[in-house]
């Protein structure tokens, strides 16, 4: 037995953990026919549950633990004042449904945060309501879709997407019951101008647009972009995952956008928890703040105290209550932290240090760069082709790299760059970390051209080898249970 | 500067091999008549300064460690063992991200895996996913997934009026856009003939909750009969149900429900004013295919040794882009991992204790009320944990008396949602409500009716 | 690696191979697709007696990080799907040519000479990027 085996495998028949009190109220006989024959849940010990997930939490890699350059992601550390904050029984044990007024700090941190977030990006009015990133881009879609049916704009259908887009993007563009389609970039990495006209007409409801984009670029001609799809009677999208390259730099809606989500989860710093949760608020311009998912948080006519609001032409709602709060409040402690200065500071520092990957990538020539020829943006976009070792490739570099006891890039996205290994080192990382993962991607290099089964094989100092992706697919094994293994 | 580690000698010599001599040069693509805004945002504080003012604000909430609650409706006040909250402190656990590197990141997708397996049984369902955003996002996935599993050739849902409002709202606004109807709420009550009756060759799914939003529990059999004349009409049977009632009552997946939802923040995560909060998903394996969110599965090394995966990706959207099952991203794998925490801690024999309290002090509560003057407990099937009162004066007066004379938040008022009920409040009673707590709740609403209290609403 | 191309097929710039056999149009995926994909891990096969119009995508092959549609070279009913590829989808890995996928009552056959023969496939994929 270790305690890292499989949790029922730790069970024993009549072990118990937590202790409840005995009843102090008469007991009411509870029906047979209701009660469940079984219930085939695990029997542990509060120390063996404590080894348990102490030891499962060995086996990952973390931002705190090293450097994660996983490029879109934006992995910046996670400041834990914010996990106090969001811990305070203030703000973690109060009912979303209570009177207004027993809850006037949580909405008026809500208002403040709306509001911040709108002045950041250069909106008129923020929801905080959308769970995540994907499900704020959805908001964002069924925003514009309405609007356009306001307008008596029937027949438009179809949405603009770069070819370089994240997959949410037209998946988004589906579920709202539209067609995406695709338009390509140039050679410098921007959408093609010649083909977005080719492609405008009074069926397009609009663009989704990413900036800077999925290449680490910023979009140079976002304002012309921006104007001919406005001309052609459409709405701007803008994808917001990026904002940490431009907080202070620029603003979104400065550039045109008429619609934008953000991930608190990226940008704003509050942590990944291993795959959620995070929170992906929308911000629109004036004309579409009747759009909004709601309710949001809006002050009395009196100014006095914090209500809920529908906003009038509501799409409805996304989730039930009001949003991820929890993590709510770690984005506006964060924001109250730096100010102004302090967030630009992070955008123009998050963009410092992928530039200066970027400048020494190219400087040591292992690995190309298609747009090095431009100064990227908060990420870079580098190729997994070594010259003189063409059977290795961007997964074996990533492998080689888990070795070295880094988190390996971002691999094989933008689908447009071949071999792709996406790389976002964020603000928070020191010159002698970024220096340190510069000599081993070098020291790789040399690895692929002279031993390059070391890369093939690899990782081989991991809590696993590679694991078969195939068989977990052939044959799902997604549950197991005692006495019975479900397969699909 | 906070978080920034860059010393000035460093930026500089950084800049040099870049070759610029200033920051602003790695902009030069902004506009220039728009870059460097002033925002206007407040100071910057520091981490002291914060730390008072946030003080200062949570503390002008109500919070439930002070006040008795019995306020319900979709989002509960239940216990968390200490234990949780050690395990998703871990820095390994929620500084991390999406699992995509499997070997480097077993933490996650073994806990994960584990989360799925316990929820199956919890449901009695053969598949679970990693999770939705929330209970109600949930049953729109669920109404997404029917579709497809009926290959867009039926495109009509339909849900129960028991089920919760917000469910409802978020089912509407996700398929806003999908040429999907949406029937069977207009009618009045729970009454599954009526709903049956409303299934033709169009119909893909029905959606009803057990126990109801209101608290009414059906019985097993009822379930069973249910289930059996949905799909006699080709369709297939959701099943929102709760995770604490799981641990007394019948699950879906013994009377036959397709796809089972939950909201499952009852299993170990704090009420936070509604999120981040847990959808439970569960269904049956025949349909793995056209499901929605991530889902982890279990596999072997190249050393054979045991090991998980992501699995089944090209449902999601990073693979088939438009033609992916949903356009999800991620998962709530931070509260997925308090809800196994907490299932691992409390065992079959603690969540059934846990199901067994909010059972007995509920029904205790009911009594209690039910012999109050005015007052009248409604409902002529048994309840979990939550049920009807109607009241002699609008809910929100009485919860002001209960608030200002006693301290306790009362239940949600249902004259919105449920006009019929007149002034009619939904109780909740679970495992934290302590005698004493119900016992000054009963005392509080027998002199709230009073008529000589007068009382000014300032809401 | 050579990739196989059968002579007595015809191709689609999609990828599908088809075959007449009288007015039953059977259909697969080529070598160079299979081994485009890698390790195929699931089939989705159309349902006999759906009606489908030629270039609809009708099936569906997977594999671990990507999945192909495949769209029917001609217009008319399914009559017939693989049904082993359920449970061993690999063999299309195996033995492309002779892993069929579905089978369609062709109202139109004239819609099989906007194919290629094997030459010409073969050359269309030498401009491809691989």
């Amino acid at each position: 037995m270790k305690y890292d085996d499989y949790i029922y495998d730790l069970s024993r028949p009549g072990r118990t953990g937590v202790d409840l009190p005995a009843p102090d109220v008469p007991e009411t006989p509870i029906p047979a026919e209701f009660l469940r024959d079984e219930l085939p849940l695990p029997e542990l010990s509060l120390p063996q549950v404590a080894r348990h997930y102490l030891r499962l939490s060995q086996k990952n890699y973390a931002v705190d633990k090293g450097f994660y350059p996983l490029g879109s992601c934006t992995m910046k550390y996670n400041p834990k004042v914010n996990e106090w904050a969001a811990r305070l029984p203030g703000f973690a044990a109060i009912h979303p449904l209570q009177d207004p007024a027993t809850v006037q700090g949580a909405m008026g941190l809500m208002y403040d945060l709306q509001q911040m977030i709108a002045e950041i990006a250069g909106f008129d009015a923020v929801s905080l309501q959308p769970a995540a990133g994907a499900h704020g881009e959805f908001t964002g879609v069924l925003i514009m879709r309405a609007a356009q049916l306001a307008r008596g704009e029937t027949q438009r259908h179809k949405i603009l997407v770069p070819d370089s887009a994240h997959g949410t993007n037209p998946a988004s563009t589906a579920m709202a019951g539209f067609t995406a389609v695709q338009i390509p970039s140039d050679a410098d990495g921007n959408v093609d101008i010649e083909a977005l006209k080719g492609a405008l007409d009074d069926e397009v409801i609009g663009i989704m647009i990413t900036n800077p984009n999925t290449l680490g670029l910023f979009e140079s001609h976002l304002v012309e972009v921006a104007r001919l799809v406005h001309e052609a009677g459409g709405l701007v999208y803008g994808d917001g995952a990026y904002l940490n390259a431009i907080m202070g730099i620029v603003r979104p809606g400065d550039l045109g956008i008429d619609v934008m989500h953000f991930n608190l989860h990226k940008t704003f710093s509050t942590p990944h928890g291993g795959g959620g949760p995070g929170s992906g608020p929308v911000g629109v311009t004036a004309e579409l703040a009747e759009f909004l998912p709601g309710p949001v948080v809006a002050l009395s006519d009196e100014g006095d105290e914090y209500i809920w609001k529908q906003p009038a032409q509501s799409i409805g709602r996304m989730k039930s209550f009001h949003g991820n709060f929890g993590v709510m409040v770690k984005a506006y402690t964060y924001i109250k932290m730096h100010g102004a200065d302090g967030l630009r500071q992070v955008s123009e520092m998050a963009v410092l240090n992928a530039n200066y990957m970027q400048a020494r990538i190219l400087q040591m020539g292992d690995y190309p760069i298609p747009y090095g020829h431009r100064h990227c943006m908060h990420e870079t976009v580098a190729q997994g082709k070594i010259s003189g070792a063409d059977d290795v490739h961007t997964l074996d570099i990533a492998k080689r790299l888990i070795d070295y006891d880094y988190h390996p890039p971002t691999i094989y996205f933008p689908l447009i760059v071949h071999e792709a290994l996406m790389i976002e080192p964020t603000e928070t990382e020191d010159k002698e970390t970024l220096d340190g993962f510069l000599e081993t991607l070098d020291r790789i290099a040399d690895e692929a051209r002279t031993h390059p089964d070391l890369l093939h094989e690899a990782p081989v100092n991991a809590p696993t080898r590679r694991l078969d992706e195939v068989r977990a697919a052939r044959n799902p094994i997604l549950v197991r249970l005692p006495s019975t293994t479900v397969t699909s | 500067m906070r978080y920034i580690p860059h010393t000035e000698a460093e930026r500089r010599s950084m800049m040099e091999v870049i070759g610029i001599q200033d920051i602003d040069e790695l902009f030069a693509d902004v506009p220039a008549d728009v870059r460097y805004p002033q925002l206007d945002l407040p100071q910057p504080m520091t981490e002291m300064e914060v730390m008072r003012e946030l003080d200062m604000m949570a503390a002008e909430n109500a919070n439930l460690r002070e006040f008795a609650s019995f306020l319900g409706a979709g989002a509960y006040n239940h216990f968390v063992p200490a234990i949780v909250d050690t395990v998703i402190s871990r820095g390994e656990f929620y500084t991390a991200y999406t699992p995509y590197q499997p070997e480097i990141s077993q933490g996650t997708l073994q806990a994960a895996f584990e989360y799925q397996s316990m929820v199956a049984a919890l449901t009695g369902m053969e598949v679970v996913n990693a999770s939705h955003y929330d209970g109600a996002t949930a049953v729109a996935e669920a109404a997404i997934m029917a579709v497809n599993v009926l290959r867009h050739k039926r495109r009509t849902i339909v849900v129960s009026p028991s089920l919760h409002p917000q469910y409802r709202q978020v089912l509407r606004t996700y398929t806003q856009g999908m040429e999907m109807k949406i029937v069977g709420d207009e009618l009045d009550g729970n009454d599954f003939h009526a709903l049956i009756d409303l299934c033709d060759k169009d119909t893909a799914l029905v959606i009803v909750q057990n126990p109801d939003f209101l608290g009414q529990l059906h019985t097993p059999q009822e379930m069973q009969d249910l289930a059996d004349a949905v799909h006699a009409k080709g369709a297939l049977l959701a099943v929102a149900t709760d995770p604490i009632a799981l641990g007394l009552l019948k699950p879906p997946g013994d009377y036959g429900a397709d796809i089972v939802t939950a909201e499952g923040h009852v299993l170990g995560n704090s009420v936070s004013f509604g999120g981040p909060y847990l959808g439970i998903f569960a269904f049956r394996k025949k349909y793995v295919r056209k499901s929605s969110g991530r889902l982890v599965g279990e596999t072997i090394d190249v050393d054979g040794k045991k090991g998980y995966v992501l699995t089944l990706s090209t449902r999601e959207q990073h693979i088939r882009r438009e033609k992916a099952t949903s356009n999800i991203c991620s998962n709530q794998a931070l509260n997925a991992l308090a809800a196994a925490a907490y299932l691992a801690a409390m065992g079959k024999h603690g969540l059934r204790k846990v199901a067994e309290l909010s059972w007995h002090k509920a029904h205790y509560a009911a009594q209690q009320i039910a012999q109050l003057d005015g007052y009248e407990v409604v409902g002529d099937k048994p309840f979990f944990k939550e049920f009807v009162v109607k009241c002699p004066r609008p809910v929100a007066e009485i919860n002001q008396y209960l608030l200002e004379e006693y301290g306790i938040i009362g239940g949600y008022d249902l004259s919105q949602e449920y006009p019929g009920l007149g002034d009619a409040m939904l109780l909740c009673v679970t495992e934290m409500n302590a005698r004493e707590e119900i016992d000054d709740l009963v005392t509080a609403l027998g002199e709230a009716a009073a008529p000589m209290i007068r009382l000014e609403v300032t809401l | 690696m050579t990739l196989k191309y059968d002579p007595t097929l015809k191709y689609a710039e999609t990828d599908e191979w088809a075959r007449a056999e009288g007015d039953i149009v059977v259909v697969g995926i080529s070598d160079y697709a299979q081994d485009a994909l890698s390790d195929i891990v699931y089939v989705e096969l159309p349902e006999v007696g759906d009606e489908v119009s030629a270039g609809d995508a009708v099936a569906t092959v997977e594999s671990v990080k990507a999945a192909s549609d495949i769209l029917t070279p001609v217009s008319g009913e399914i009559v017939e799907v693989n049904e082993a590829l359920d449970d061993a989808p690999e063999v299309i890995n195996e033995d492309p040519y002779g892993a069929w996928i579905f089978k369609v009552k062709a109202s139109d056959l004239s819609e099989l000479d906007k194919l290629m023969d094997a030459a010409a496939y073969e050359a269309f994929n030498a401009t491809r990027e691989h």
